[in-house]
């Protein structure tokens, strides 16, 4: 290969032009998002008055938010499956560190308003706990916890990932060890003596920055916060997949012993997406936490983190609007369904796991796609 | 000569003294009004003087009291028998008026009250009452020793036909009691005996006679005693551990066994696999509730039944799916594992809506209740051990399945070289369809082990599938002896980090230790080796 990239043939060797970030037409509907999220939906929801038909609920904001946390997983979920092959099981635990980091922090903001009128939390009091254990002694920063919520998923994901790729472990045997992972720590997570407050977790959150929490402005804070970051992950995103880096996982994917024998170490390219993704799982449970106001080890379940994976397949594996796209479509059903016919959701839920790996390999965007090039065709002749 | 008046009546008073306290006691009415009204301590007292005679009526008496039926009427005292009442001293038949009074009997007469008639029985009673009689003594002497017991329990001892564990009670009993008195030879003895006994329920009585004992020979005695205690129990606790052990093993092996043949062996990752174990357990309690309703004659039997209508349910339900949906993923295990979780959720809900989502409950048959005590320490359940032996068997007919016959020979085929397979006329898709159902019947079997001894529920099969697939991954793919090993080893190592560093930690120290693991193994503790192993 050396000797072929003299002068005379570098041209053979140029890659195809690169897409732009975003099409014009994707510049437009990023903008019209960027309005609808940033100023459309406070205004609808602050200032139109309750009862007019184009009011936004606090029940919707609420919604909406906590679906678009569940956006940023299955964006997460599609670096790493979608453009890397690597299935993981334990976004799940990722996304809980985050919530947990965040949940520490409000936990300590509560101060001395608990049940107990105590500087400790709650469960600490209960527990006859006489001061903060040591992996507390940051949470009552917030700009600490901002880091951690970054560093801790990001050191888990990285020493966990380091180990498992280095020895070569991919596929489903990787799916299953990142569950076995995710399994420890919500067991570990339920222990009263960790530090975290058992089964019940964090809740009865009071303020955030030293403002309360449960206010409808701060609500819309938090829903203009989360929709923001989910586009500029979605932009940063798009960029990093069109990038060589990005083309790199994708020749790994596809046909990891070639990239190999090209000379490519995959180590590096898997332990980098592995890590930025589990950091944006991390990030979408800390933005979960405050507006939920809970965050427990059931977050952990093995059942959370395979959810997030059949987000990202019914939207739409490697696009990566689809994961968004299918964030919304799941959730919706979902949050219809379990008010309106619980006993329905689990099936409909297992019907589009069975239903999207056996028709839709493309998910909904496929789908849309396939359509829209029918009509072309059909246009055109 | 006064002197020797007086010396000669006190002595003529104690030989009548001594009769009276004799055998040949009769129960006086100034007795039993005592008993029934006295003080406790003089109750206590006349009690154990009157259970050591023979005195059947006053032994009826002191039942009585027992089982609450004395009366106290115009100075008499009565045993009422529902509506009529009978004389306790004469035994002759009295009506009862309002104005009886019911004798009371406070917590401490009535302990005394069962150690006395355990004093009775266990001189005269049936081998079981003797028995049952024994235990109460033993007890009792070990809680609060009573040195005055000591007659009583060497008559018992005396007696020629004692069953093993009787006279193992009432030795230990003496020896207790024993401890208690002022001859240095006879506590020697009583140490020595509790010694050898090695049982835990003596450590304590070891114990305490140590901080109370003057004499430096018994002393010693009673440390060589309790470190002979000691080294029995740690013993038995390590066997008793090992023993929950392979208990844990061989159900981690049972819920392991058919995934290492669908997972295993086909490659197909089965999300659903817990969910086959749990149909395998609801398929059991089926059976159970059918044979409760029309044959409750032969309830006992009912697991002979059941076993293979869990492994025919199971597998049906495999067949359905391997037709169904795994077949078009075939070679795509990440799809593969989506839509089996897929499916799990779908049976899980079917299951809670035929079923409800409440636990169902699984009875025994009355063979396997019960355990098996050995060394005096080390109790076994029966069902544990059932257990063990039945995955023994299951393991047995599904290892000469897959080496001995003619679907197990293309099932390996197809493993090692699926186009050669074909080549060679094996009709791929149909050993895949057939292997499917093999595992997953295995599953059912599974399952209708674990009804067993656990809860069955819908979410039943949720709390074996990591367990099954960290087994599967450990043992190595493609290797039913790797996933014994793996298996049993699990089990054990769970269960001894579980002795010291509880349940939940033991867990976790598990599953980081397979993780580890298969950084130094990716491939388990059996590699496959040559063409197969690339794939």
């Amino acid at each position: 290969m050396k000797h072929d990239t003299t002068k005379n043939n570098t041209q053979i060797f140029v890659l195809p032009a690169q897409v732009p970030l975003l099409s014009r037409a994707g510049w437009a509907v990023f903008l019209f998002a960027l309005l609808v999220v940033g100023v459309l939906a406070p205004v609808l929801n602050l200032l139109v008055p309750e009862g007019h038909v184009l009011h936004l609920s606090d029940y919707a904001v609420g919604l909406i938010g906590k679906i678009m946390c569940y956006a940023i997983c299955a964006l997460a979920i599609d670096l790493i499956w979608g453009y890397s092959g690597i299935l993981s099981l334990g976004h799940g635990l990722f996304f809980a560190l985050g919530g947990y980091v965040m949940g520490m922090y409000l936990m300590r903001q509560i101060g001395v308003d608990g049940n107990y009128k105590s500087e400790l939390p709650d469960f600490m009091v209960f527990l006859d706990w006489k001061e903060l254990p040591w992996h507390w002694s940051l949470s009552d920063s917030f700009a600490a916890t901002l880091l951690l919520v970054v560093l801790v998923p990001g050191f888990v994901a990285f020493v966990f990932g380091y180990f498992a790729f280095r020895s070569q472990i991919k596929g489903v045997y990787f799916s299953i060890i990142t569950q076995a992972l995710t399994f420890a720590a919500l067991l570990l997570f339920f222990r009263n003596e960790t530090g975290f407050g058992g089964n019940n977790g964090f809740t009865d959150f009071k303020r955030i920055l030293d403002l309360p929490i449960a206010t409808t402005s701060m609500r819309m804070t938090l829903f203009v916060l989360t929709g923001t970051i989910l586009l500029a992950f979605y932009v940063g995103a798009r960029w990093l997949v069109r990038s060589k880096f990005g083309r790199i996982l994708q020749a790994i994917r596809d046909a990891e012993s070639r990239v190999t024998f090209c000379g490519y170490n995959p180590l590096p390219y898997k332990l980098t997406i592995w890590t930025i993704s589990a950091v944006m799982c991390g990030i979408a449970g800390a933005l979960y936490v405050p507006q939920v106001g809970i965050i427990n080890p059931s977050e952990m379940s093995t059942a959370n983190s395979i959810e997030m994976a059949i987000w990202a397949a019914v939207g739409g594996r490697a696009t990566l609007i689809g994961p968004i796209v299918g964030a919304f479509i799941v959730n919706g059903a979902k949050s219809w369904l379990t008010v309106a016919f619980p006993e329905f959701w689990l099936y409909v839920l297992g019907a589009m796991f069975i239903v999207v790996t056996l028709y839709m390999p493309a998910g909904v965007v496929g789908l849309v796609r396939k359509g829209l090039a029918k009509f072309g065709k059909g246009g055109a002749a | 000569m006064c002197v020797s008046l007086t010396s000669l009546i006190s002595r003529l008073l104690a030989a009548a003294l001594l009769t009276f306290t004799g055998t040949a006691q009769a129960l006086t009415a100034a007795d039993a009004l005592l008993l029934a009204t006295g003080d406790s301590d003089e109750r206590i007292a006349l009690m154990s003087q009157l259970s050591a005679g023979d005195d059947a009526q006053a032994h009826a008496l002191i039942r009585a009291l027992g089982e609450d039926r004395v009366r106290i009427q115009e100075e008499m005292v009565l045993i009422a028998n529902d509506e009529q009442a009978v004389d306790a001293v004469s035994g002759a038949p009295v009506r009862l008026t309002d104005m009886a009074e019911d004798a009371s009997v406070n917590n401490r007469l009535r302990g005394a009250i069962e150690v006395a008639l355990a004093g009775v029985d266990v001189l005269r009673g049936t081998p079981d009452q003797q028995l049952a009689a024994a235990r109460i003594l033993q007890r009792g002497a070990f809680d609060d020793p009573q040195l005055s017991q000591l007659p009583l329990l060497q008559r018992a001892l005396a007696q020629p036909k004692l069953s093993d564990e009787t006279q193992q009670l009432l030795l230990l009993a003496s020896a207790a009691v024993a401890l208690q008195s002022d001859d240095v030879a006879v506590r020697l003895d009583a140490a020595r005996k509790l010694g050898e006994a090695k049982r835990a329920v003596v450590r304590p009585l070891l114990l305490q006679a140590q901080a109370s004992e003057l004499d430096e020979g018994v002393q010693k005695t009673l440390k060589a005693s309790l470190a002979a205690v000691d080294r029995a129990l740690l013993f038995s606790n390590v066997l008793a551990q090992l023993f929950t052990g392979v208990s844990l093993g061989s159900i981690l092996l049972l819920a392991a066994l058919g995934l290492a043949i669908t997972y295993g062996l086909m490659g197909v990752i089965n999300m659903a696999h817990g969910e086959l174990i749990m149909i395998g357990a609801y398929a059991t309690w089926l059976v159970h509730v059918a044979f409760r309703q029309w044959l409750p004659d032969f309830f006992d039997l009912y697991l002979w039944v059941a076993m293979p209508v869990a492994f025919l349910t199971s597998a049906l339900v495999g067949v359905l799916m391997e037709r169904c949906v795994i077949r078009f993923l075939y070679g795509r295990p990440l799809e593969t594992l989506l839509a089996t979780w897929g499916i799990s959720l779908v049976l899980m809900q079917t299951v809670r809506t035929l079923f409800g989502a409440q636990n169902v409950g699984v009875e025994n048959p009355g063979w396997m209740s019960g355990s098996v005590l050995l060394m005096g320490n080390l109790s076994l359940p029966w069902n544990r051990i059932l257990i063990v032996i039945f995955t023994i068997a299951v393991l047995l007919g599904v290892a000469l399945l897959i080496s001995k016959t003619r679907l197990g020979l293309f099932v390996r085929g197809v493993t090692q070289n699926r186009p050669i397979a074909a080549c060679m006329g094996v009709n791929t898709a149909r050993v895949d369809t057939y292997a499917f159902a093999l595992g997953s019947g295995v599953a059912g079997l599974a399952g209708c082990a674990l009804s067993q001894i656990g809860n069955v529920g819908p979410d039943l099969g949720q709390n074996y599938i990591v367990d099954s697939f960290m087994v599967v991954v450990l043992g190595g793919v493609g290797q039913l002896a790797g996933t014994v090993y793996a298996a049993l080893g699990l089990g054990v190592l769970n269960k001894f980090i579980e002795g010291w560093a509880g349940a939940v930690l033991a867990k976790i120290a598990v599953l980081i230790f397979i993780i580890i693991f298969i950084q130094k193994r990716p491939q388990g503790i059996f590699a496959m080796k040559g063409r197969s192993a690339q794939s």
